[in-house]
């Protein structure tokens, strides 16, 4: 991971702030920096969506194509995801240097997506057996400024209500096959329902306190983190405690629950954007990256 | 593709350009905080992020490249998985990846004023966010802008174009669609103010007498999209200015 580089009083100062609950941009321990979202600015991916959270910024495009389902779920389609570290971001991801980054963000974005509840699996099926819709989730790092499980988290959410998956018509076709027949109109799409999808929250623990959204040079401080996956009514779909330092059980309680309530109100803000935007004319240009 | 005509009998190719008509560019200078340069270009519906990180001390891989004289350029090329129609999973250090980023450095050796940078190393990063034909053009392009945002001193802008040849007229600018038929596709890199070629790549059959007309089209086409980079680049530098004196 592109970590920054902190003497040791830099470190004391950021260790002492946090104590106080005042950290080195003026924020309080529990608030996000600025996030700017916008969605469906690649035009050759079925849903997409740009987060800049602070000084990271992300790409997520969705594409969907017809696979085979899994033999033991041969009703439902799945997600596939898939993380990628742009040599953009940082020189150390050339090569193959982002490999241990973007998996560990892969890990952790299937991990919370697996759980039944948070996604209509069987809305992906076509054809028992036959034919599923697999979606494929890539996102793309450009820029490294701290909590990119959260940014990539919320991006992958304003994606997947982006999508649109195309409304195929089934007919019989001969010797008994089904023909699936796509639609000639691009805009004849279904949309998924993202209601009970997740969102990351990572909380890191530096001193006795526990902060959110750390930056570079916060993470370095911090000893532990804990990432958890938290949908819009609070209930939590997966949790993982990363770093090498260690947590006790009271303060893991109590990081779960600020992780829920900060959960809570990051969903509803975001839900609140995604409605904004989908409900704006087309007349505005989008701007993406100009 | 039967019944695809890529220049009708009036003289418009699919997507309604002229044959010497460059397709819509939008660029932008300074994307992104963290690199030392940073510049976006968008030709058509090809889109480019170039980032640049240097002139820096060598990287420890590194260490055997560096030389007392001059500096050394290292490139990368990456393609997002999503940026072609078909989703296609790239690795790192892939051949086509490769072969792009050794021509990119190739171009930019003979720009860059490397002298003036003894033993120090400079990364160019290219990251294609959607491809749609001319995409070492677009790179080279993104690239350009970006070192300028860099601060890296060159001889010249560098430009690039691609073109092809259809029913005996030089179209530049080519798209995907143009580019997978069967027709001969040039691409080349010119220093404009100077006039000179730096990199000129030319991928199936062109009859020799066919050339010189092609390589005028591709280097007319250079020279518009220089207008377009240096409006660019000025308009960015007068806005960077007025930040400066309005604080």
């Amino acid at each position: 991971m592109a970590k920054a580089i902190l003497g040791d009083s830099e470190k004391w100062f950021i260790v002492h702030g946090v104590q106080d609950d005042f950290r080195t941009d003026g924020r309080s321990c529990e608030s996000y920096r600025h996030i700017e979202l916008e969605t469906g600015i690649l035009s050759n991916t079925h849903g997409s969506a740009r987060i800049r959270l602070g000084s990271s910024e992300l790409l997520v495009g969705v594409k969907v194509e017809l696979g085979t389902p899994k033999p033991q779920r041969i009703n439902e389609g799945w997600l596939e995801f898939h993380v990628d570290c742009s040599p953009n971001a940082h020189p150390v991801f050339q090569g193959r240097g982002g490999k241990e980054l973007s998996d560990n963000i892969c890990s952790m974005l299937t991990r919370v997506y697996r759980n039944n509840t948070v996604m209509d699996l069987e809305a992906l099926g076509v054809i028992p057996q036959k034919h599923c819709w697999v979606v494929h989730v890539d996102v793309l790092i450009l820029e490294c400024g701290g909590n990119l499980i959260d940014a990539a988290s919320i991006a992958v959410k304003a994606s997947l209500y982006n999508t649109g998956i195309p409304n195929i018509s089934l007919t019989d076709g001969d010797e008994g096959e089904v023909e699936i027949n796509l639609p000639d109109d691009p805009e004849d799409v279904k949309h998924l329902k993202t209601i009970n999808c997740p969102v990351l929250v990572t909380l890191s623990k530096i001193g006795n306190r526990h902060i959110v959204d750390a930056t570079d040079e916060e993470e370095c401080c911090c000893s532990a983190s804990l990432v958890m996956g938290v949908t819009r009514r609070g209930h939590t779909v997966g949790v993982r405690k990363m770093g090498g330092g260690s947590l006790d059980p009271e303060s893991l309680t109590e990081m779960i629950d600020s992780g829920k309530k900060i959960g809570r109100q990051l969903h509803i803000s975001l839900d609140k954007l995604l409605k904004i935007e989908a409900g704006m004319s087309e007349d505005i240009k989008q701007t993406g990256y100009l | 593709m039967a019944g695809l005509e890529l220049l009708s009998d009036q003289g418009y190719r699919i997507d309604g350009r002229k044959p010497d008509e460059l397709r819509r560019i939008r660029c932008k200078l300074g994307v992104f905080t963290q690199a030392d340069g940073s510049a976006y270009i968008e030709q058509g519906n090809t889109k480019v992020l170039a980032a640049i990180y240097g002139p820096r001390e060598a990287d420890q891989n590194m260490r055997n490249q560096i030389c007392h004289d001059k500096c050394f350029l290292n490139c990368e090329y990456t393609q997002a998985t999503f940026s072609t129609a078909e989703r296609k999973h790239r690795s790192r250090g892939d051949r086509k990846g490769q072969d792009m980023s050794t021509h990119i450095k190739q171009t930019f050796e003979a720009t860059i004023q490397t002298s003036l940078y003894p033993r120090s190393q400079i990364d160019i990063y290219l990251q294609v966010l959607q491809a749609d034909g001319s995409n070492y053009c677009a790179c080279i392009n993104a690239a350009s802008l970006a070192l300028i945002d860099a601060g890296i001193a060159m001889k010249d802008y560098v430009c690039a174009c691609s073109a092809s040849l259809t029913k005996g007229k030089p179209v530049i600018d080519i798209n995907h669609v143009e580019e997978s038929s069967d027709c001969a596709e040039l691409s080349v890199a010119i220093l404009p103010k100077l006039g000179q070629i730096v990199y000129s790549e030319l991928n199936g059959r062109l009859h020799a007498n066919e050339l010189p007309d092609v390589i005028d089209a591709v280097v007319r086409g250079c020279k518009d999209l220089f207008v377009v980079m240096d409006r660019t680049v000025r308009e960015h530098l007068e806005e960077t200015a007025t930040t400066f004196t309005h604080s």
